[in-house]
């Protein structure tokens, strides 16, 4: 694959993926996310209901933490796994550990890496990762890597043995890869590790480097190990060191604070497991990303002055003293004002009852919504929003419905694909800057 | 009903541009038969939650029907489970006709609404009579066959829904309720039934249930681990294009698509049942399919269950 760039600037990379996958016929726009799954499904999601959301993007991204456990089953299917999991012509990229569920620590070995599935804790070795990336014929796969998260302040010696085994890793997967017939067309991903040691990390991209990886996955930066000024320090640095010609992944990274933070050292391609979060806590994205002014909407604004005013008042006033209509009234001017303009004090914020800022998101369990009839996101052209309401959801959550999941799931995942849409727009126009305040004023 | 009406009804609330039909509330007589207590004036519901009391009268329940604005409403029925016998079948019978008149009277919207009453007398031929012959004298659009798929013998159901049939008028729907099986629908299709509702194709997805004609697979078992046949290779339906046993069996445990999966997959079977049993009757072939069909789901003739075999005789379709 080639990745062309059409523009860096202070480090941000803006481009395309080309002939991607192993028929060379995918491509794909940088910086972006992957599409989370689990077993190999969107969750909740049937084909369907997913075809029904703009935007998804083109790796679908299958964890060996859901998968490996039926890689006999797939040795004896023979096809592969994007035709088991019903998506044949889709760019597939395996990595080890799911995103979204927490990975006990102190189990690698020398020779060996285990996974948490649904049967409990797999080890693998070498030679049982590649059988696995054989039988499963992903496009991408990163290779066997020693990326446990590792308590802060862990010893040098055991960063060090993390680095030296993933690149051990890295050689011994490469010499199968190279000698597989199955495997000819499917790019390895390097893994950097190095834990919160500098001199750690930057061996591990150097010598990644010289060998031949279709990119870079920085690893071992999920969790709470290192402060965040220490891990975007380490990111920039790796990131510097790396070819530009080959893409950058990060794992672990979801929040979009943190995701416009890496795209400015550098990351290219995130995982998409934030979305499936806030799901899970029965919440709706709701943070706003359109950072241009729009001047229809600037007009809309100044019509509304005595709203505004009234609006101020009733955001500074306690919780205790606001009543259950006030806090209706407050919401629905919120939803007035949220007219995608890029208005940060009144329209992107929403207030529960609580007079609580919630970062970045909704939560339809909470009861002002039970009869609030407007959509999830004033203006969001998703299935969800265009044909339901907060108050169905908040109904669908209260009698413990499927469909409430499917229904936020499919909100909560275009919401985050039309993100990093704008994080691209951002980079074309050079607004980069607009977008991260803008974000960063949602943020708790 | 306050909340729905501000809604626009329960088609607004779901957005559901389609026909709705809202069952009374009769059925949690029996399904909550420890939390109820039935008088003349409605049952009484105390919750197992809070303690707190509702009663639900044939007047309420027509309110809360009106208010979600369905097409289809069933009367409040006074309900027995199809295993109770005695004095109390009588007196539910009776009071089923009484708060027929209630429903009746208190439904705000016969134009747009549709009351169906409720045909009771649990499994004795005279009660179900009198009950037939005093709601047919109501002007009302359909009838329900209720007090029955709930347990009872299947050779007693279906002489209940055959003498239900015969009495109700041609030109009105017959609403069986709560079937179900899909045996149970060809059967009582002959019988001459029109509408029937149950929970059991879905419910029995979310269970890893998949239904096919021949019966029914359960892709929770280790045996479908490796099999790579779709649920029914005839099918069409969007689960069967795309997706092999195999990967539901290994989806099942870890994500809710595979119960949507199914459920999909369950619906369009009986959909596709029911399709094939109308065109069947257009093409004045229905006896053959009814064949067809009971040669598929059980193998031979020794196996064709005793109570269908003698239904479908008792309205001249013969089994070999």
């Amino acid at each position: 694959m080639k990745l062309i760039l059409s523009s860096v600037v202070n480090g941000c990379r803006h481009g395309k993926l080309i002939e991607v996958g192993r028929k060379g016929s995918k491509s794909l726009d940088i910086p972006g996310c992957l599409l989370y799954t689990r077993t190999g499904t969107a969750p909740h999601l049937t084909h369907d209901t997913l075809s029904l959301i703009e935007g998804v993007p083109e790796p679908v991204h299958l964890t060996l933490s859901t998968l490996a456990e039926h890689q006999e089953v797939l040795e004896e299917y023979k096809e592969g796994i994007g035709k088991f999991i019903g998506m044949p012509d889709s760019l597939i990229y395996c990595s080890v550990n799911d995103p979204a569920s927490p990975c006990p620590s102190g189990y690698n070995t020398n020779k060996t890496v285990s996974v948490w599935g649904g049967g409990g804790r797999i080890e693998l070795t070498l030679s049982k990762f590649m059988a696995i990336q054989q039988a499963f014929k992903p496009d991408w796969y990163h290779c066997m890597a020693d990326g446990e998260p590792l308590p802060p302040r862990s010893s040098r010696k055991r960063i060090n043995k993390s680095v030296d085994r993933t690149l051990g890793f890295l050689d011994e997967c490469l010499k199968v890869h190279q000698n597989s017939e199955v495997l000819k067309n499917a790019e390895i991903i390097g893994v950097i590790e190095g834990g919160d040691i500098l001199e750690e990390r930057l061996r591990s991209a150097r010598e990644t480097m010289k060998r031949p990886v279709g990119g870079f996955l920085l690893d071992g930066l999920q969790g709470e190990s290192m402060t965040d000024d220490l891990k975007l320090d380490l990111i920039s640095s790796v990131t510097g060191e790396l070819p530009v010609d080959k893409p950058r992944l990060i794992h672990g990274i979801g929040k979009p604070d943190e995701v416009l933070e890496c795209v400015s050292r550098g990351v290219d391609l995130f995982e998409g497991f934030f979305p499936y979060q806030v799901t899970e806590q029965g919440k709706a994205l709701s943070f706003n990303f359109k950072y241009k002014v729009d001047p229809e909407a600037e007009e809309e604004k100044s019509l509304a002055v005595p709203l505004h005013q009234i609006q101020g008042q009733q955001l500074s006033s306690t919780c205790t003293s606001v009543t259950h209509e006030q806090c209706e009234k407050n919401h629905i001017f919120a939803m007035l004002h949220r007219n995608g303009s890029g208005d940060n004090d009144v329209g992107s914020k929403t207030s529960d009852c609580d007079g609580k800022v919630k970062a970045f998101s909704i939560d339809l369990k909470n009861e002002q919504f039970r009869d609030d009839f407007s959509p999830l996101v004033e203006g969001c052209p998703c299935y969800c929003c265009k044909n339901h309401t907060r108050a169905y959801l908040y109904h669908l959550l209260l009698t413990n419905e499927l469909l409430a999941g499917v229904l936020l799931m499919i909100h909560n995942l275009h919401h985050y694909f039309a993100f990093f849409q704008s994080i691209r727009d951002a980079l074309k126009d050079g607004c980069l800057k607009d977008l991260k305040e803008l974000i960063a004023k949602q943020k708790v | 009903p306050d909340l729905i009406a501000k809604a626009n009804g329960l088609h607004g609330f779901m957005n559901w541009r389609r026909a709705l039909l809202t069952d009374s509330g009769g059925f949690q007589m029996v399904s909550l038969v420890e939390l109820a207590e039935v008088t003349e004036e409605g049952v009484r519901f105390s919750s197992p939650y809070n303690g707190e009391e509702i009663l639900l009268s044939p007047e309420k329940s027509i309110e809360i029907q009106n208010a979600l604005g369905s097409d289809i409403m069933m009367q409040l029925d006074d309900v027995v489970s199809s295993t109770v016998t005695g004095p109390r079948v009588e007196e539910a019978m009776y009071r089923s006709i009484r708060w027929l008149d209630r429903c009746i009277a208190a439904n705000k919207n016969p134009e747009k609404q549709n009351l169906f009453a409720i045909i009771q007398g649990g499994l004795d031929a005279e009660l179900r009579k009198k009950c037939l012959k005093e709601m047919i004298k109501r002007d009302i659009p359909g009838f329900a066959i209720g007090g029955l798929s709930g347990g009872e013998e299947k050779d007693h159901f279906w002489r209940m829904v055959l003498l239900s049939t015969e009495y109700l008028p041609r030109e009105k729907p017959r609403y069986l309720m709560g079937v179900g099986y899909a045996t149970d629908l060809v059967v009582c299709v002959a019988l001459g039934c029109d509408m029937f509702d149950c929970v059991f194709p879905t419910r029995t997805a979310r269970f890893g249930s998949a239904l096919v004609p021949w019966g029914s697979l359960q892709l929770k078992h280790r045996q479908y681990a490796k099999d790579f046949k779709p649920i029914d290779e005839e099918c069409t339906c969007p689960t069967c294009k795309r997706y092999t046993r195999a990967y539901l069996h290994a989806l099942f445990k870890s994500d809710t698509a595979a119960l949507h999966h199914i459920t999909i997959h369950n619906i369009a079977y009986q959909l596709n049942l029911m399709s094939s049993i109308r065109e069947s009757i257009q093409q004045r072939r229905f006896p053959e399919f009814i064949q067809q069909f009971m040669k598929r789901m059980y193998g031979s003739a020794d196996k064709y269950p005793r109570w269908a075999v003698d239904a479908l005789s008792a309205v001249n379709v013969k089994l070999e």
